[in-house]
């Protein structure tokens, strides 16, 4: 090792001694404390303890998460395919302003907003009254798994079409310009040529944001604190009402469990990738 | 293409559709604000009025008032956001010079190091960090909640500015030296001007980052450290929608401002290099 790489190291280190106590360190002992039982052996206690209790709002986090996941694709693709592909000069101004607004909103603010926005008595149900959509007695509060959903794709959709309407942007005009003249609509364009170059960003993005929303705190706690919810407000409740951070931390390994399955599909689908090509 | 556009039963379709879609889109973006803005100004409002009954400012003067908790949590707020900045940017300038310039072992491993934060769930660390800051009295201390914050926020930093720093043109470096100006006067003059956007763009995001952090403040902070997040939850979960609603406003404040001013510190050729 010569005398540079030891500066870059020194000047590497500092951050990585942060990153190594306040972040590493407590992954791992997350790790050991949800196989240790009283008597310091090995157990499966806690899991067992864990799936008793929770296996529902495992089974409910990862349907959330899934389903808000698939949900801010499909709307990155529409916007960001439009961005791309549009044609209507003033749309795309106006689109390009509006989507982002709820970029860097923070996830306690969004709960708080759809709180407020899809309650009974919420300013949704009040235009779908005087619409004329639905009837004053239909009015349902959507403070539930729906309620999750439509929050995190509200925060989350932006970020992810942020990024792919970026990689679509750097698509070569040419392969688009010759489909275009070759006949092909832009439903095909979008699916067939400019998709397919930007599916690598779209799926760091989806991923970024799986695994983000698995550890939101604030919006299942604000929007459905009530079970079947999701498994960080089980994990808050272990801690605060009963000071368990045995089942509390196998909570957390499963939600660890689910995130990496979803880095899982996603490395597999880079492997498939770099064999093809 | 043209053939259609030239007939206009099938242009004015198209317009009705993107003028539909827009509108709705706008709806769902702007609604649920609108329902907050609503909120913050209501004095009384039960179901099922549509509107507040009465509006009022009684809510923002409570909560701007001179002793008032929510002043208090605001300052609280700020500050560790300054301090989490310092930190974060105090360790991350120098890692990210030296990911982008200079030779490192095991450069991946240190990337990868680097990405964990953001790529896997941060609530075992809380948890597990609130335990042990328990035992070390570092519980509902300033200086926990910032080791918290900072621990997550520095990663940001240093992806931005190690893609700041590569974005500098080396040949501007090597022109300085061979004109004679020493390594510190090249850094000072040249390299940290050069790269000094990209900087502030990170010290912003951490700053952002800290100031609306939630779950490791409610699990490090509690009982003595309230932020602002902590205090609209508080609000909120409390059933005080007025005051949890102008909370929610002033955190959206530097989030809309940031939002809109982004592309001015963060150019197309630093995003470009983030991750490289």
């Amino acid at each position: 090792m010569n005398h540079r790489s030891w500066a870059g190291l020194a000047l590497a280190a500092p951050a990585l001694a942060i990153v190594a106590v306040f972040f590493i360190g407590p992954m791992a002992m997350s790790a050991v404390l949800a196989f240790r039982g009283k008597d310091g052996g090995f157990t499966l206690d806690h899991f067992a303890k864990a799936f008793e209790f929770y296996s529902n709002d495992l089974l409910f986090s990862a349907a959330i998460v899934v389903l808000s996941t698939i949900t801010i694709g499909v709307v990155a693709i529409a916007i960001a395919g439009y961005l791309t592909l549009g044609e209507h000069p003033r749309t795309l101004a106006i689109l390009r302003w509006l989507y982002r607004w709820p970029l860097f909103i923070p996830f306690i603010v969004t709960a708080q907003v759809m709180r407020t926005f899809l309650a009974k008595n919420g300013l949704l149900n009040h235009v779908l009254i005087g619409g004329g959509l639905i009837d004053p007695l239909q009015a349902q509060s959507l403070l539930d798994w729906r309620g999750i959903v439509i929050a995190f794709v509200w925060k989350q959709a932006p970020f992810v079409t942020l990024l792919v309407a970026g990689a679509m942007a750097s698509i070569d005009r040419q392969h688009i310009e010759a489909a275009r003249n070759l006949g092909a609509n832009r439903l095909r364009v979008l699916f067939g040529i400019v998709l397919p170059q930007a599916r690598r960003t779209l799926m760091v993005g989806l991923v970024l944001s799986f695994v983000t929303m698995l550890s939101v705190l604030s919006v299942p706690m604000m929007i459905n604190p009530n079970s079947p919810t999701m498994l960080t407000v089980d994990i808050a409740y272990r801690i605060n009402s009963h000071g368990d951070y045995a089942v509390a931390n196998a909570l957390c390994l499963m939600s660890l469990a689910l995130a990496s399955l979803g880095a899982w599909f996603y490395l597999r689908e880079a492997a498939r990738k770099a064999e093809r090509s | 293409m043209s053939a259609l556009s030239a007939r206009p039963g099938i242009r004015w379709g198209d317009t009705v559709a993107r003028v539909v879609v827009i509108a709705l889109l706008a709806f769902a973006i702007f609604g649920p604000l609108a329902n907050l803005v609503l909120w913050g100004f209501a004095e009384r409002w039960y179901f099922p009025n549509k509107l507040p009954q009465e509006f009022g400012l009684t809510y923002w003067a409570r909560v701007f008032a001179p002793r008032g908790s929510a002043l208090a949590s605001l300052w609280t707020s700020v500050g560790i956001a300054c301090l989490t900045v310092m930190m974060s940017l105090a360790v991350a300038v120098p890692a990210g010079y030296a990911l982008a310039r200079l030779r490192l072992p095991a450069r991946t491993l240190i990337l990868l190091i680097f990405l964990l934060p953001q790529a896997v769930p941060n609530l075992p660390v809380y948890v597990n960090i609130a335990r042990v800051f328990y035992e070390l009295n570092l519980n509902g201390t300033v200086l926990g909640v910032v080791l918290v914050h900072a621990a997550h926020g520095l990663v940001l930093a240093v992806w931005i500015a190690s893609a700041a720093f590569a974005a500098v043109d080396v040949s501007l470096e090597e022109a300085a030296r061979n004109m004679g100006a020493s390594a510190w006067r090249c850094w000072t003059t040249v390299t940290l001007p050069l790269a000094l956007p990209g900087l502030i763009a990170s010290a912003i995001f951490v700053f952002l980052e800290s100031l609306d952090e939630f779950t490791g403040t409610y699990f490090v902070g509690v009982p003595d450290v309230t932020t602002m997040p902590l205090l609209m939850f508080n609000a909120s979960m409390g059933g005080n929608y007025q005051i949890a609603s102008i909370t929610a406003l002033l955190l959206l404040v530097p989030s809309i401002a940031f939002m809109l001013l982004v592309e001015r510190f963060l150019k197309a050729d630093v995003l470009a290099m983030i991750g490289r």
